[in-house]
């Protein structure tokens, strides 16, 4: 197989990338005029028979979001981009901002045309200071140049693009949770139906798109939807859900590896050679014990599942909840899944907003069983009532307002399942060094 | 009409309701537990106790669930929506939310002014486990005393339902509630320096659905169980909130609303929840009195009352228009029917009319904006007109004299000389007559005052008759809008004291005790304007009388 050619990536490790001269030079915002002068309904239809589905963890497929809107609409439309990357192992959009902000916001315009938005809110992550920086010099360049604002380039078409950094709290990454955190509220969620497209910031109808997704907007307007089509995994005939998994992925491998990156694939590598080829391998010539397939809240694949395809649907077929944002995060195998899972926990027990009872409680009990757990007071009887407690957080029975509790939940079922022996060994072997109950209220 | 499946039994909902799965169970008795849903407030979907199975009876017979479980309170009831709220998926559910929502809470129940009353009791009797799992320690919160004058907030027994949160910013306007922190962490709070102290402050204490808002007011007074409820009407405005009056032991111990969409809505104002106060007043009347020259005769009611009979009558034949009486907006329809047939019966005559009508300001209407601006639409009022049955005493004032006359004219005439007797009937426990208006009376021969509380024209008084407070008697409140109200007794009145009603009977003579049901029969025999007092929708409810509706406008 030949090598890939990186294409969202094509220009970050150029000289003075983020820069409006070496964009143009580069031949973007060449086409510009032209898009803005197709109509609406076509470029959505070229973006949605592209296959392109959302890279922000859902998968949803983009163009067919756009096609939710209500016509006619009479007032505003908006266009939210989710940049609240703070999916533990993410950074992929992090690069795109900071290396390549043009390509985004040729994107941001693209999609704005398609979806008859004049008003665009790219809601950054508090902590992505370069990235602010960058991008707060890209739309000012834009502006100067004519590309944003009124009347762009001549072609009838306006459009503002408003730079909003959040306040760090990963709930604003849910696209409701951003939405109410962009009208100045608590990011608590809202309940679905009505969904943004129908009804969401302002309560006008909004769409809520990932950076990355946008990127490829970029790049399917200017190469065609058939180029986007030709890469990736086609869908499963003996699923007829499946839409498949097209275009090329930023997959972002970190964890313990000799080379943590971030590299651009066709969507479908697998785990094994993300590690092998890109990230050169397990650091100390250890193995994998255990990976993470897109950020924690997908849960875990064990080392056997290694050459499971990361496309949309590959890790759902071995126990994990999704793709998600694609972040390859290794554990090597001389690590506790005790405190991996720990780790997880106290994230998300952490970031859970708190509104609905089982995240809220869920969250915050599993961490308190597993820190019991991690001062040797553990009990085998532990892993049951996590795994209930999971249960009941989780997609079934138990349905919450938005996925934080899914997604709290998978991690633990997934380790419990599949490493119960690693869960168990670790109960027993710290039982043995004795703990106070004094040490239980301090660690609490 | 649609036809919606609960639990197998179908439910009709009309074509004008918009019901949610748990008012649509509720229609036929299957309680579906909420916390956070409430009909008055938004649905935040947020408790996820009401999780029931939900799905859609196609025209062909054929029932299509979805695969999870959704919140009741979200999912709107329509033609042939199914719902199950008994299957063991949805019991495994409530149980599991339960036992999240008891994992931080301090289970202090015998400690807690809820217990008894209780949702977290109820539901977990109904629905949770009997024990929990939780071996770690539980989260501990700090207790806000300071969060307004008259409620205080458990934090650690909050489950955060966020009914108060929006009860301040949708109802009351105020937005003084907020959530603070995140996660197992977060916790009601106030901005410092901004307490909860708007006009409709203590509905949050009702609202609440566990133990965490409590009324300082009634706080460790009472157990719930040993309250005994009666049903009534709030006498401080003319809004005529339907509420229901709890007392222990003959005393009253707290008022809350009682849901009447007729009436009010769900909610009342803390100027009537706590305006109970003067009933166990040690300043009310106690005795009855017969005062000649300034000199006071304690006497019994027997002696009293006949003596104001015989000077009723005395001035009745002393000469034309001699008796007029001045009735209270605060008496019931039927006392204020016993009283006027009675002096009508003396002396055809009679002028009879109604005490001050107490105004204060203006409508104060809710919710209201940051700048005090009142927002569309308006979910509450608090009327200006502080007396709650101005509209049933005019009715039958107007029946028997054809007008009614201005109490400033009755004033002059009284001044005048023309009045030999006056009857004066009072009742506003915040004062109804000034030392001016009582120097009207100096010259009126007889001047008969039942009243509650002491007010200045007792100087003036030959008879007094301590009479009774709203809690203690019975009868018919006719709201702003027309809505006929009963009002129940539900604590006897201090010694030396008699309901109004059973004064006006003795006063009348009138064969046995005083039986308002028949009296109401009788009234709405006489007076055309209140025959609906005698509907037997009287009870729940109340009724709305057409024609007051008409006369009030």
């Amino acid at each position: 197989m030949a090598k890939f050619e990186p294409v969202l990536f094509a220009r970050i490790n150029k000289p003075d990338s983020t820069s409006l001269t070496t964009y143009k030079a580069d031949g973007g915002y060449a086409r510009i005029k032209e898009f803005l002068s197709m109509a609406p309904g076509d470029v959505t239809n070229l973006v949605k028979d592209s296959g392109l589905r959302g890279r922000g963890g859902a998968g949803f497929p983009c163009g067919l979001k756009w096609t939710f809107l209500p016509k006619d609409h009479p007032g505003p439309i908006y266009l939210c981009i989710n940049a609240d990357e703070s999916e533990p192992g993410t950074f992929n959009n992090r690069i795109l901002m900071e290396k390549d902000p043009h390509q985004l916001i040729e994107g941001i315009i693209i999609a704005c045309h398609a979806i008859r938005s004049r008003n665009a809110y790219l809601y950054l992550r508090y902590e992505y200071g370069r990235s602010y920086r960058v991008l707060d010099a890209a739309i000012k360049e834009c502006y100067a140049a004519g590309l944003l604002g009124k009347n762009i380039l001549g072609s009838g078409v306006n459009l503002d693009i408003v730079l909003h950094r959040g306040a760090g709290a990963y709930i604003c990454g849910e696209e409701t949770g951003l939405i109410e955190s962009l009208e100045g509220k608590r990011a608590w969620p809202r309940i679905k139906p009505p969904f943004p497209a129908i009804e969401g910031l302002f309560r006008q109808p909004t769409i809520v798109n990932n950076v990355e997704t946008l990127c490829c907007v970029t790049q399917i307007l200017y190469r065609g939807g058939a180029w986007f089509k030709s890469i990736g995994v086609p869908p499963d005939p003996s699923n007829p859900r499946d839409p498949g998994s097209y275009g090329p992925k930023l997959y972002c491998i970190s964890g313990h590896v000799n080379k943590p990156c971030c590299v651009e694939l066709p969507l479908g590598a697998t785990a094994r050679e993300l590690i092998e080829e890109h990230a050169g391998g397990v650091w100390k010539g250890r193995k994998a014990k255990a990976v993470v397939p897109g950020g924690i809240s997908m849960g875990f694949l064990s080392d056997k599942e290694l050459d499971t395809k990361l496309d949309f649907a590959g890790p759902g077929k071995v126990g994990c909840l999704g793709l998600g944002t694609a972040a390859v995060v290794v554990i090597d195998d001389q690590t506790s899944m005790v405190d991996v899972l720990f780790n997880c926990c106290r994230f998300m027990s952490h970031e859970s907003c708190g509104q609905c009872t089982p995240c809220r409680e869920g969250t915050a009990w599993m961490t308190k069983i597993l820190t019991r757990i991690r001062i040797g007071q553990g009990r085998i009887e532990d892993l049951d009532l996590l795994m209930e407690v999971a249960g009941s957080m989780g997609i079934m029975p138990g349905t919450t307002i938005c996925g934080l509790s899914d997604g709290a939940a998978w991690p633990v079922k997934n380790a419990i399942s599949k490493f119960r022996g690693d869960f168990e060994e670790y109960i027993i072997s710290k039982r043995a060094t004795e703990t106070s109950a004094q040490k239980l209220m301090e660690v609490h | 009409m649609a036809t919606v499946l609960v639990n197998g039994q179908e439910v009709e909902i009309g074509a004008s309701e918009r019901l949610n799965c748990i008012q649509a169970a509720a229609k036929v008795g299957v309680e579906i537990p909420a916390y956070c849903w409430h009909p008055e407030l938004s649905v935040v979907a947020s408790c996820r106790m009401c999780l029931v199975e939900v799905g859609d009876k196609k025209p062909d017979g054929t029932v299509a669930m979805q695969p999870k479980l959704v919140p009741g309170c979200q999912t709107p009831a329509k033609d042939g929506t199914v719902i199950i709220s008994d299957s063991p998926k949805v019991k495994e559910a409530r149980k599991a939310t339960l036992e999240y929502l008891l994992l931080n809470h301090p289970l202090d129940c015998p400690t807690c002014d809820q217990a008894g009353e209780c949702y977290l009791q109820d539901y977990s009797f109904n629905y949770g486990r009997g024990y929990s799992r939780l071996n770690e320690p539980k989260n501990i919160k700090p207790d806000k005393t300071n969060i307004g004058d008259q409620i205080t907030l458990f934090t650690d027994r909050c489950i955060m339902c966020t009914r108060c949160v929006r009860f301040t910013r949708e109802i009351s306007g105020s937005a003084e509630l907020q959530v603070v922190s995140r996660g197992s962490h977060e916790e009601i709070d106030i901005f410092p320096g901004f307490p909860v102290n708007n006009p409709l402050a203590g509905n949050v204490v009702d609202l609440c659905p566990v133990g965490a808002l409590c009324s300082k007011d009634f706080l460790y007074q009472q157990r719930v169980w040993w309250l005994k409820s009666a049903s009534s009407v709030c006498p401080g405005c003319s809004t005529g909130c339907s509420i229901t009056v709890d007392q222990n032991e003959e005393r009253v111990y707290r008022l809350h609303p009682r849901p009447n969409e007729k009436a009010q809505g769900h909610f009342m104002c803390d100027a009537g929840r706590f305006g109970w106060k003067y009933t166990h007043s040690d300043q009310r009347l106690m005795s009855p009195e017969t005062r000649t020259n300034g000199h006071v005769t304690p006497t019994d009611f027997d002696t009293v009352l006949n003596s104001v009979r015989a000077a009723l009558i005395k001035a009745a034949q002393g000469g034309k228009g001699k008796i007029a009486a001045v009735l209270s907006p605060w008496m019931t329809v039927e006392e204020a029917y016993l009283l006027s047939s009675f002096l009508k019966g003396l002396a055809t005559d009679v002028t009879l009319a109604i005490g001050p009508v107490r105004i204060e300001g203006h409508d104060d209407q809710f919710p209201k904006d940051i700048k005090g601006n009142v927002v569309a639409p308006v979910k509450f009022t608090i009327r200006a007109e502080k007396c709650p049955n101005r509209a049933g005493v005019e009715a039958v004032v107007t029946h028997f004299t054809g007008e009614v006359m201005p109490f400033e004219e009755l004033l002059r005439l009284a001044s005048g000389s023309q009045f030999k007797a006056v009857y004066l009937v009072g009742g506003d426990p915040e004062g109804w007559m000034t030392d001016i208006q009582a120097e009207a009376f100096s010259k009126v021969e007889t001047v008969i005052v039942q009243d509650i509380l002491p007010s200045p024209v007792l100087k003036h008084a030959t008879h007094v008759l301590p009479s009774g407070t709203f809690v203690e008697r019975e009868g018919v409140f006719v709201n702003h809008n027309g809505l006929a109200q009963l009002i129940h007794r539900s604590v006897r009145g201090p010694d030396g004291t008699r309901p109004d009603g059973r004064l006006l009977w003795d006063l009348a003579q009138r064969p046995g005790l005083i039986q308002t049901e028949a009296l109401r029969k009788e009234i709405a025999g006489a007076i055309p304007a209140l025959a609906a007092i005698a509907s037997p929708e009287l009870k729940g409810q109340g009724v709305l009388l057409e024609a007051a509706v008409a006369a009030t406008v």
